[in-house]
C-alpha cells in the first residue's frame, strides 16, 4: 500500500487546489471591487488546468488590477505602464514552454498600450491576456477611459464624455486574434472555464472581463449588468468572423462567452520552426568572418 | 602623396540612389584586399534617392586612425557633389569626374580627367546601372590597381544576379579601366605596394563589429525597431542569430523592442536592442524599470546628428546626457562607449557580461562615423572576453525565496522561471528583499544603496581596465580627455602635435558610468592642461568630468554632423598649449 503511494506521488503530478495558487500578500483592492471575482477564477482556471506554477508567468502592467501577479504564488512580472504585451511576447519567445498571462485593466491595455494590442493578436503569440474592464481609470480615483461609454460623467469628463467608446473585443478579432471571449467577474465559475479555454488556446487569447469598480463608477454596477449579461447562446458558431463581429456590436445586452476562436499557426511555433531550420551545429563566429576577408 | 609610401584619400560624390556607395565599399574592400590599411567615412541625404551621397576612403600601408585632412583625388558624379566639394580638394590633387554630367571651371594646380561616364555606361555597356563600375575602373587605373581586384569584387557583388550582370559590369569595369589608361597620365601610381599582405584581418565597419561580438557574446534575443544609422544591426542579426539558437523580433516600436528585450531577459536570455537618439528617448521609462527591477539588458545607441529629426544619417555625441542622465527619480545603469571599430567586437561582449553579472541596463554609446566606418582590422581573438553568465539561486520553497536579497556586492542571486520553487515577481513598485510592495523609509533607504551598491562594485572591480592612455601623461602640456569613436583622429592629432613640438597624452574611458574617476584623477594631475573634445554644442561630457571629479577642463565641443579633422585638433591642442 505505501509502495503505491510512492508511486503515485512521483508518477502522478500533484493535482493543485486553487487556493495552492494564493500567495501571502493579501490583495489591496476596494471591498467588493470586481477583481477579486477575477482573481478567484484565474485561481480556478490554473487550478483546472493543474498549472505548475514555476512554469507560469504573469505579466502585468500600472493599475488596479496590474497589481494581481503579486497574488499568486507563480513567476510575476509587474512592469510600467502599458507593456504587457511587449513584455510578454518577450517571454514567451525566450521561453514557449512557459505558459504566459498577461493582465490588467482597461487603461492600460486599451488607452496607454493600445499600440501593442493589434500586434499581438496579429502575431498570434500564444500568450492569454486578461484585461479586467471596469470603464473607469481607478487607481488615479475616478477619469474617463477609452472604454467609457458615452455620456458618463468622470472628474475629467464633468459634462459626459463626448467621445465614443472603443470595443476591444472587435479590435482583436479584425486584428487576427484567434481567441475573443468576455466574462463578468460576478459569474466566477463561468469566468474560470473561459479563461482555461483561453489558456488552453494556442494563440492569441484576449478576455475581456467586466469588473465593476464600486468606487468610481457609478453607471457600469453591478444592478447594471444584472439582466444585461447573458451567455451566449450553443447555437453561435465561433469561427464565423462576422456573426462574431455582430455578437460583439454594442446593443444595451451584453453576451459573455467565447466570441470567436480559430486556429492559425503561433508566432512562436513559427519562430521554433525557423530556428530549427536554420540552427547549425557548433555555429562559431570564426564561420562568419569570411564574409569580411 | 609623394613619396615612397602609400597614403591618400579618395572622395567619391554622387547622387543618392546612383551606386555611390556600393562604389565606395567595393573599392574599400579591393584596395583593403591587396593588403593596405583603409579607413573610411560615408554620409548620404536622408531621402532615399536624391541629394548627394558622400564617401571617402583614406588607403594606406600603415595603421591609419582617421578619415584624413586632404583629399588628393575627387570624383564627381553629379554636379551637385562637384560644386560642395570641389573646394576640398587639395592642391596637386586629381579631380575625376564624369563629364556628361558635371560642368567643371578651370582649377589651377589640379590635375582634371574629365570620363563620359554615362556615356560609356549608356552607349557601350547598354546599362546606366553600371555607371560606378566604369567608375570603379577608372578610379583603380588611376591609383595603379590591377584590373584582376576590380573582377574579383563584381563577380562577388553581382553573382547573385546570373552571368549575364556580372559579364555587363566586367565589361563597364574594363571600359572605365582602359579609358584611363589611354586619357591619362598613369606614370605616378598612388599605391607603391605593399610587402606582405596579412590574411588574418577584417574589412568591417562598426555595426558589422558590434554585431559579430553581439552574437559571439551569447546573444540570445534581440528585438529592434527601424532607425537610422542602427538598422544594419537587427538586418546583420536576423539572418544569422537563429543559426545560433536565438531570435530576432522587429517590434512595433522602441518602447516594444525594449519591452521584448526586458520581457526575454527576465526569462533567460541575453537580451539586446539597438536604436539611434529618437529610439533611446522612447525607451527611458523602461530602462529605468530595469534598472529598478534589476533586469540585465544592453541598449545600443548609435548616436546621429541633430535634436528632434535632427540630421539622421550624420554623426554625433549628443546622446550622453541622455544616457547618463535620462531618468525620472535615479536607478542604476552602466554606460559604455566603444573607441574604434574592433573595439565594437569586443565591448558588447563585455556590455552583455556587466548587464548578466550585475543585472541592469547597459547603454553602449556608438554613433554614425564608427557605425559606418569601414576598415581593417585585426582578425578578432574569440578567447580574449570570457563569458560571464548570470548568477542565479540554488532551487527553494515558494514563498521563501529572497529575489532582491541585501548583499555585501549589492548583486542578489536572480531566479529565471522554470526553476523550482523561486517564483517570484519581478516590479518597478520599491519592494522589499522578497519583492513585496513595501514603502517604508527604512527599506527604500536600504534598497536603493543595494542596487547603487552594484555600480560601486563594478567601478571597484572592473572599471578601470576600460581605461586606454596614449602617450605619457607625466609633464604633457596637453592631456586629452575623450570618449567613443573621436580616439583615432586624437591619435594622430596628437603625433601631428607631437611633430610640432607639443607634447601631449589621452585618456579614453570605454566605460563613462560608474567613471573612472581615480585613474582620471591621477592623469589630470599629470598634464599641465586638460582638454575635452567632442562632437556636441553643450560639452556633455566636459560637464560631467567637472561634476563627478572637479577637473576644469577646455571644452572644445563642436556639433557640425561630421568626425573631427586631425588638423582641427592638432590646432586646438596647439593652441591650449600656448595659453
Amino acid at each position: 500500500m505505501e509502495t503505491t503511494q510512492t508511486i503515485s506521488v512521483e508518477t502522478q503530478p500533484t493535482q493543485r487546489q486553487p487556493k495552492d495558487y494564493k500567495s501571502d500578500l493579501e490583495p489591496i483592492w476596494c471591498p467588493g471591487c470586481g477583481d477579486y471575482g477575477v482573481l478567484n477564477a484565474l485561481f480556478k482556471a490554473m487550478s483546472q488546468l493543474n498549472l505548475d506554477p514555476d512554469k507560469t508567468v504573469l505579466v502585468s502592467g500600472i493599475g488596479c488590477s496590474s497589481r494581481l501577479p503579486g497574488f499568486v504564488v507563480t513567476y510575476g512580472f509587474h512592469g510600467v505602464h502599458g507593456r504587457v504585451l511587449p513584455v510578454a511576447t518577450g517571454i514567451k519567445l525566450a521561453n514557449p514552454e512557459l505558459t504566459v498571462i498577461g493582465v490588467g485593466g482597461d487603461g492600460d491595455g486599451y488607452s496607454i498600450g493600445l499600440g501593442h494590442f493589434p500586434h499581438a493578436a496579429r502575431r498570434n503569440i500564444d500568450i492569454t491576456y486578461i484585461v479586467m474592464n471596469n470603464q473607469i481609470y481607478g487607481l488615479t480615483k475616478g477619469q474617463t477611459s477609452p472604454t467609457s461609454s458615452p455620456q458618463f460623467v468622470t472628474k475629467t469628463t464633468p459634462f459626459g464624455n463626448v467621445e465614443s467608446s472603443l470595443n476591444p473585443l472587435q479590435l482583436a478579432i479584425v486584428s487576427g486574434a484567434t481567441f475573443v471571449a468576455r466574462g463578468y467577474s460576478s459569474m466566477p465559475n463561468h469566468l474560470a472555464r473561459i479563461i482555461a479555454e483561453a489558456i488552453r488556446h494556442p494563440g492569441f487569447a484576449l478576455v475581456d472581463v467586466f469588473s465593476p469598480c464600486v468606487t468610481f463608477n457609478k453607471v457600469q454596477t453591478y444592478d447594471y449588468y444584472k439582466g444585461r449579461v447573458y451567455e451566449i447562446p450553443d447555437t453561435h458558431d465561433p469561427t464565423d468572423k462576422f456573426s462574431a463581429l455582430r455578437l460583439a456590436e454594442e446593443d444595451g445586452m451584453f453576451p459573455v462567452g467565447i466570441f470567436y476562436r480559430v486556429d492559425r499557426p503561433t508566432l512562436d511555433e513559427q519562430i521554433a520552426m525557423i530556428k530549427r531550420q536554420a540552427y547549425t551545429e557548433n555555429p562559431s563566429v570564426e564561420q562568419l568572418f569570411r564574409r569580411y576577408q | 602623396m609623394e613619396g615612397s609610401r602609400t597614403d591618400f584619400v579618395v572622395r567619391l560624390a554622387g547622387e543618392s540612389g546612383e551606386g555611390v556607395l556600393s562604389l565606395g565599399e567595393m573599392l574599400t574592400t579591393v584596395l583593403a584586399r591587396l593588403g593596405y590599411e583603409v579607413y573610411t567615412f560615408r554620409t548620404y541625404p536622408a531621402e532615399i534617392k536624391g541629394g548627394t551621397v558622400l564617401y571617402q576612403v583614406r588607403v594606406a600601408d600603415h595603421l591609419l586612425l582617421s578619415y584624413g585632412s586632404r583629399v588628393d583625388i575627387f570624383v564627381a558624379l553629379n554636379e551637385e557633389g562637384y560644386r560642395e566639394n570641389i573646394a576640398s580638394l587639395s592642391p596637386g590633387g586629381t579631380l575625376i569626374y564624369d563629364s556628361d554630367n558635371v560642368p567643371v571651371q578651370d582649377l589651377p594646380d589640379r590635375c582634371i580627367i574629365p570620363v563620359p561616364i554615362g556615356t560609356i555606361a549608356k552607349k557601350e555597356i547598354g546599362s546606366v546601372l553600371t555607371k560606378n563600375m566604369v567608375a570603379l575602373g577608372a578610379i583603380l587605373r588611376y591609383v595603379g590597381a590591377p584590373v584582376e581586384a576590380g573582377e574579383q569584387i563584381a563577380e562577388q557583388t553581382f553573382k547573385r544576379k546570373g552571368e549575364e550582370v556580372v559579364q555587363k559590369n566586367f565589361q563597364a569595369l574594363h571600359a572605365g579601366y582602359n579609358y584611363i589608361d589611354q586619357h591619362a597620365d598613369c606614370s605616378r601610381p598612388l599605391l607603391k605596394g605593399v610587402e606582405q599582405i596579412n590574411p588574418d584581418r577584417l574589412i568591417i565597419n562598426g555595426n558589422e563589429a558590434l554585431t559579430l561580438g553581439a552574437v559571439h557574446g551569447g546573444l540570445g534575443f534581440y528585438a529592434g525597431y527601424p532607425i537610422t544609422p542602427a538598422t544594419d544591426i537587427m538586418e546583420a542579426l536576423a539572418p544569422i542569430l537563429p543559426r545560433f539558437g536565438g531570435v530576432v523580433m522587429q517590434a512595433e516600436d522602441e518602447i516594444a523592442a525594449l519591452g521584448m528585450v526586458l520581457g526575454a531577459s527576465y526569462a533567460g536570455k541575453r537580451a539586446m536592442t539597438a536604436t539611434s537618439g529618437p529610439g533611446l528617448s522612447l525607451m527611458v521609462e523602461q530602462i529605468n524599470l530595469a534598472g529598478q527591477a534589476e533586469i540585465p539588458a544592453v541598449i545600443v545607441d548609435v548616436q546621429r546628428g541633430g535634436a528632434s529629426t535632427g540630421l539622421p544619417t550624420k554623426t554625433a555625441q549628443g546622446d550622453l546626457n541622455l544616457a547618463l542622465y535620462g531618468v525620472h527619480n535615479e536607478s542604476p545603469r552602466v554606460v559604455m562607449a566603444p573607441t574604434s571599430v574592433e573595439d565594437c567586437f569586443y565591448l558588447i561582449q563585455h556590455a552583455l557580461n556587466i548587464a548578466e553579472r550585475y543585472q541592469m541596463p547597459v547603454i553602449v554609446l556608438s554613433d554614425q562615423s564608427l557605425a559606418h566606418r569601414r576598415c581593417t582590422i585585426p582578425k578578432p581573438d574569440l578567447a580574449r572576453v570570457p563569458r560571464w553568465e548570470r548568477i542565479t539561486p540554488e532551487p527553494g520553497t515558494n514563498g521563501e525565496y529572497a529575489r532582491y536579497a541585501i548583499t555585501e556586492t549589492g548583486i542578489s542571486p536572480m531566479a529565471i522561471p522554470g526553476m523550482p520553487g523561486l517564483a517570484y515577481t519581478a516590479t518597478g513598485i520599491e519592494h522589499n528583499e522578497y519583492s513585496d510592495p513595501t514603502y517604508t523609509p527604512e527599506n527604500l533607504q536600504a534598497m536603493k544603496s543595494k542596487r547603487f551598491r552594484k555600480l560601486q562594485t563594478l567601478g571597484e572591480e572592473y572599471a578601470e581596465q576600460f581605461v586606454r592612455i596614449w602617450g605619457d601623461p607625466e609633464g604633457a602640456e596637453v592631456g586629452i580627455i575623450g570618449w567613443g569613436s573621436t580616439e583615432g583622429v586624437i591619435r594622430e592629432a596628437m603625433q601631428l602635435a607631437q611633430a610640432e613640438g607639443v607634447k601631449c597624452s589621452a585618456l579614453y574611458p570605454k566605460i563613462l558610468l560608474p567613471l573612472p574617476v581615480r585613474m582620471i584623477e591621477e592623469f589630470a594631475g599629470k598634464v599641465k592642461k586638460v582638454l575635452v573634445p567632442e562632437k556636441n554644442f553643450t560639452g556633455e561630457f566636459a560637464a560631467y568630468l567637472r561634476a563627478q571629479t572637479g577637473i576644469h577642463s577646455i571644452s572644445y565641443a563642436k556639433d557640425t554632423g561630421l568626425p573631427f579633422d586631425p588638423e582641427e585638433i592638432k590646432n586646438e591642442i596647439i593652441r591650449v598649449a600656448r595659453m
